[in-house]
């Protein structure tokens, strides 16, 4: 039941980019077509687990036994940034179809802050590794939810006539925000 | 490029968060206030100008690979300052800002800026550089955090014009509402440059645009 609330919670509730506002960058920028918002989500959902899960590790196993919690921030973007790199070279080796897939999203990945923003969220909110890392898994959920359906209306959006200043950015705004007040129905449900 | 030139271009020229668009998730996710916009904007300007400094000051030292790692480090180094100094002596902003503030190290802007300039550029104009980019990504969170309070809590600053118990528009100061005002808030800056685009260069302040609703 604590597992199931924590995945509700993550996917509808508190959802990572429409009410916590992480990951927005690569939500406007690579949200135009359905098939890169499936492709990013796909590399984010890779590297947030993962990286929640190296995190996590390394808080728990070496930062906080030497008392060196002041570092959270300068070793969680280190880690980050390695594994991120690590993760490209061995998909390359391992498996290039799937390099090919994600192998362009993956640099974006190390700014995008729904990466460190969770692995942070994750310490905060004093999970054991399990939940840490369904906690991960269920907030890149989330933000392929988020991520694919805004993507399904911008497409349609190409066809709608509308004002010359409100093209492109200002119409993906707000569209958002509409995206994100339908998912505030889900306010309440779990807590 | 002069110094003032260099100054000037952060607030509209090249402002991050209304022509760039970087920046995105502070910008969205802290100003439910003025205030904390303003807060979370001089915390990145901080950030931006020493990480600056440094960057312009070990560009010739560091070898050209492992350039963005470097810099990522001098960043968060920064950003751990930050950190520390607003927990320790502004507990209440640190508390609003929460997660934003270690969000700071992914702040597009500040590696983009050390990328893109102080690692191309000596130490006085990186400075510079840093303080016009920051300045002017604090002028559009303010910018952005008053209309949203206006709207949404009927105070500037804090301070409330409305009477008590008003029904203020609530959806401004919540998620869906942020995205819209910032929406509106572009879509008025683009009307605003293209209007200022075509009777040739007027005078290079525009007016402070407002809420197109």
């Amino acid at each position: 039941m604590e597992y199931l609330l924590i995945v509700i919670s993550a996917v509808f509730v508190n959802n990572i980019v429409l009410s916590q506002f992480l990951g927005i960058c690569s939500f406007l920028g690579v949200s135009k077509k359905v098939e890169t918002a499936v492709g990013m989500t796909g590399a984010v959902m890779f590297v947030l687990v993962l990286s929640t899960l190296a995190t996590y590790l390394l808080m728990k196993s070496v930062l906080e036994p030497l008392g060196l919690e002041y570092l959270r921030t300068i070793s969680f973007i280190l880690v980050i940034a390695a594994l991120v790199q690590m993760v490209e070279i061995a998909l390359k080796k391992v498996s290039p179809p799937l390099y090919q897939a994600l192998g362009i999203y993956l640099p974006l990945i190390t700014t995008n802050c729904a990466v460190l923003g969770v692995a942070i969220l994750t310490i905060q909110k004093d999970f054991n590794l399990l939940q840490g890392v369904l906690f991960a898994f269920s907030h890149a959920l989330g933000f392929g939810l988020a991520m694919i359906s805004f993507s399904g209306m911008r497409e349609h959006l190409e066809y709608a006539e509308i004002p010359a200043r409100m093209k492109g950015v200002p119409i993906s705004l707000i569209l958002a925000g509409l995206l994100s007040m339908a998912f505030m129905g889900f306010a309440g449900i779990g807590a | 490029m002069t110094h003032s030139e260099n100054f000037t271009k952060g607030f509209f020229k090249e402002n991050a968060v209304f022509v760039l668009l970087l920046g995105m998730c502070p910008t969205l996710g802290v100003t439910t206030t003025a205030f904390n916009g303003l807060g979370m904007g001089l915390a990145t300007t901080f950030v931006l100008v020493m990480s600056n400094i440094v960057v312009a000051l070990v560009k010739d030292l560091v070898p050209d690979k492992v350039r963005i790692p470097t810099f990522v480090v001098i960043i968060a180094s920064f950003v751990a300052i930050v950190e520390m100094g607003l927990q320790a002596y502004i507990p209440f902003l640190y508390e609003q800002l929460g997660l934003f503030i270690p969000l700071i190290v992914v702040n597009c802007i500040i590696l983009g800026r050390a990328e893109s300039f102080a690692s191309k550029n000596s130490v006085l104009p990186s400075m510079i550089d840093g303080l016009s980019m920051g300045l002017g990504f604090a002028m559009a969170l303010t910018m952005l955090g008053t209309v949203r309070e206006i709207l949404g809590s009927g105070s500037v600053f804090g301070l409330s014009f409305v009477p008590q118990g008003a029904t203020t528009i609530l959806i401004f100061v919540m998620p869906p509402g942020a995205f819209i005002a910032l929406g509106y808030l572009i879509a008025g800056i683009n009307a605003l440059q293209a209007r200022a685009r075509k009777p040739k260069p007027v005078a290079a302040k525009a007016p402070e645009p407002l809420p197109a609703n």
